[in-house]
């Protein structure tokens, strides 16, 4: 059954005058859901954002981070705020729904209480409610939309393709979606999006001449008013993901390639001007400080579901970046206030997508259900049942990584294993039956392979360095967006304020030291460089052969390691 | 994007820039060598480097501006580009200290050039890299660090 709010509290209305006992859990989601969703229309340009959905098409959970530290000029600047500190940081009550949503606090109960969030056929409904509140609008996509989900892989990205246009994504940019290769890229560009939607990315070009390889920026008219969308791609793509995968193409954060490109938009007669970025957060804060003419930066990578959006000076005036989080999870709306050529004011909301407050949107159900169809036995199947909550996010580890760095140590009889600090991936309640669908949301990338590699101690302590200093260097532009790489076996302190190579110590194995001479048998998956291509088995296929034999997972502690000079930060709660 | 161009140059094989303009007979082979500085080249420190060139302790310049990765996406071919806003600019010179040999490329800019270089230069690990402006007879740096990374692990 699917109706609309209108006929929903018809029949409410209906049912209560008749007599019929009322579901007080529905009636109670209901009167939520017009406090949550009722957005008072404001100005007269919109713009609705989503980012790094991650492939996800059904409603899902999604845990965020209670270890998110900030150094340098970060320190306990949003978003590097969690819990507690979160809440006060943007004066959320505690408790709520929106608490929920935002914060990791109590996260099992709140999720069985307020449901699953997500799910395209969902937030379709809440585009279109948007949309017809709001002439005009455009949908604004952030990117890491191709990758995330079995489906995906399997269908080389086509499901989320079809499902970004019957969604109505107007403009989008790229992460994920390069690891597909370039051609494949191009190919959808072209045809599929040819006339629907457009790809923009300022900072992708040739690497010999220096070619743009995307459109630099967009132009739409909304309600009479030139709207300039500037596309930033995730700068490090061939850095953090296979660069034989796009070998034609350099990325970078290009300052001056923005300016230039913010400028040639002002110029062409562009009202306001917002850029589409996969920068990560920090970036963004320190970008929207240097380049001027930008009335907002639409920021995703970092995950970062942050309610108001953080106001930047600049010597052209202010600013404002806002991050969209992840996995379908949340929609941003951004009314503009645009008078006498510039924005005078401005509205925003990052609205969660609460499933059981969002009917589903028929026509994308149906999509989903017939894309799905193929693969649904192999999705489904029943891997094992977890008595502990799995989920990701966060700096150093979460359970899931904990899991799939304890199965690759069994299966492929390794000291210490690494997994990548990838910051996608969907959560699971206690009690909840592991599938293949699940396992797949934790690893399905276009280079999956396990690798087995003999590394002496000191290549160990380069490679946590290396990672380290991507995740702490203080200056925003030296990092690459990611976690930490999770680390199984091995013991380690960390102190995040050190300088690069100074940062990570005390290396135990079994209580003993790791010595920089010994060699290690480390097992990994994920290799980036063009030679491990193919280097073993599927990741996915060697946790599930784990999960098949141990039945039933244990809730198991994480291996994090001792921080050091990280007492009182707001980053980090216990 | 300019496929004439691209043709063009790959018409040219392997040859190169150089052995491209000597093989059109637009620069005689020993020219490109005259002004060759062995000493500078050779050099293993940043201060013996400078010191061939001339250079001394030059001060740091507004006016000499790197461009360059923050995080370089292939180590062997990073590109590092110069421009120097410093009247009568005679030469730019690019320097990475962590190479074994530092000076990776040393422009002279007759008078009338636009002082903006663009090459490529190899890097083993992460490094400050220096552009040396000669002008006027006096001698201006910038630095920059660019990152060279294991690679993966990201977002």
């Amino acid at each position: 059954m699917s109706m609309n709010r209108r006929e929903f509290l018809q029949l409410l209305a209906i049912a209560s005058a008749g007599g019929m006992t009322l579901h007080s859990d529905i009636a109670r989601a209901e009167a939520a859901a017009e406090k949550l969703y009722e957005l008072p229309k404001f100005g007269n340009v919109s713009l609705l954002h989503m980012t790094d959905c991650h492939a996800q098409l059904l409603p899902i959970y999604f845990r965020e981070p209670n270890v998110n530290l900030g150094v340098g000029d970060m320190l306990g600047r949003p978003p590097h705020v969690v819990g507690e500190g979160f809440l006060k940081a943007f004066g959320l009550k505690p408790g709520g729904a929106e608490a929920h949503a935002f914060t990791y606090l109590n996260f099992s109960e709140a999720a069985r209480h307020y449901g699953k969030v997500g799910g395209f056929a969902h937030l379709s409904t809440l585009v279109k409610r948007m949309k017809a509140s709001r002439p005009g609008a455009l949908l604004l996509d952030g990117g890491d939309t191709w990758q995330g989900s079995g489906t995906a892989l399997w269908t080389n990205a086509q499901d989320m393709v079809d499902a970004s246009k019957l969604l109505g994504v107007d403009v989008m940019t790229l992460h994920w979606e390069s690891t597909y290769g370039a051609e494949r890229v191009k190919e959808i560009e072209e045809k599929d999006f040819a006339g629907k939607i457009d790809i923009v990315a300022q900072n992708v070009r040739t690497t010999d001449f220096e070619d743009p390889v995307f459109k630099p920026y967009v132009i739409k008219n909304i309600n009479g008013i030139p709207v300039a969308i500037v596309g930033q791609a995730f700068p490090y793509t061939p850095i953090a993901n296979p660069r034989w995968m796009t070998p034609n193409w350099s990325f970078g954060i290009q300052e001056q390639g923005m300016q230039e490109a913010v400028d040639a938009a002002r110029a062409e007669g562009a009202q306001v001007v917002v850029v589409l970025s996969h920068n990560g957060m920090d970036v963004d804060l320190k970008l929207a400080s240097r380049v001027t003419g930008i009335d907002a930066i639409f920021g995703g990578h970092t995950h970062d579901g942050m309610p108001a959006p953080t106001v930047v000076s600049n010597s052209g005036g202010k600013t404002l970046v806002t991050n969209a989080g992840s996995n379908g999870k949340f929609l941003g709306v951004m009314d503009f206030d645009v008078r006498g050529g510039k924005v005078m004011d401005f509205r925003y909301k990052l609205l969660p997508v609460f499933a059981n407050m969002l009917p589903a949107d028929k026509e994308m159900a149906s999509y989903i259900d017939k894309v799905r169809a193929p693969f649904i036995e192999k999705l489904s199947e029943k891997l094992a049942v977890t008595e502990g909550m799995l989920y990701r996010r966060g700096n150093f580890n979460g359970s899931w990584d904990q899991l799939l760095v304890d199965a690759l140590i069994a299966e492929k009889d390794a000291e210490i294993a690494f997994s990548p600090g990838f910051r996608w991936g969907t959560s699971l309640l206690p009690g909840d039956t592991i599938t293949m669908e699940h396992l797949l949301d934790q690893t399905a990338i276009t280079y999956p392979w396990t690798t087995v590699t003999e590394m002496s101690g000191e290549t160990i302590k380069a490679v946590l360095e290396d990672v380290a200093d991507n995740l702490f260097n203080p200056d925003p532009y030296y990092q690459q967006g990611g976690d930490m790489v999770r680390v199984g076996g091995l013991q380690y302190s960390c102190d995040p304020n050190a300088g690069m190579g100074k940062r990570i110590d005390n290396m135990m194995l079994q209580g003993k030291r790791i010595e920089p001479g010994k060699t290690y048998k480390v097992a990994g998956w994920a290799p980036v460089s063009e030679a491990a291509k193919d280097s073993g088995p599927a990741v996915w296929d060697v946790v599930a052969n784990y999960l098949r034999t141990q039945k039933v997972i244990s809730q198991r502690p994480l291996n994090l390691p001792t921080l050091k000079g990280m007492e009182g930060n707001p980053g980090v709660a216990v | 994007m300019n496929n004439q161009r691209r043709a063009t140059l790959k018409a040219g094989g392997g040859l190169g820039m150089l052995g491209l303009l000597a093989a059109a007979g637009l620069i005689k082979p020993e020219l490109a060598e005259a002004a060759w500085n062995k000493g500078a080249f050779d050099a293993k420190t940043l201060d013996a480097a400078m010191s061939a060139m001339g250079a001394g302790k030059p001060m740091e310049s507004a006016d000499v501006q790197i461009s360059a990765p923050d995080i370089a996406e292939n180590g062997a071919v990073v590109p590092v580009g110069v421009v120097s806003n410093l009247p009568n600019t005679e030469q730019i010179s690019i320097m990475i200290e962590k190479n074994p040999n530092m000076l990776a490329a040393s422009f002279d800019i007759p008078a009338g050039t636009l002082p903006d270089v663009q090459t490529r230069v190899k890097m083993g690990q992460t490094s400050d890299v220096y552009a040396v402006v000669k002008a006027d007879g006096k001698f201006y740096m910038a630095k920059k660090e660019i990152k060279v990374t294991l690679g993966g692990c990201g977002g």
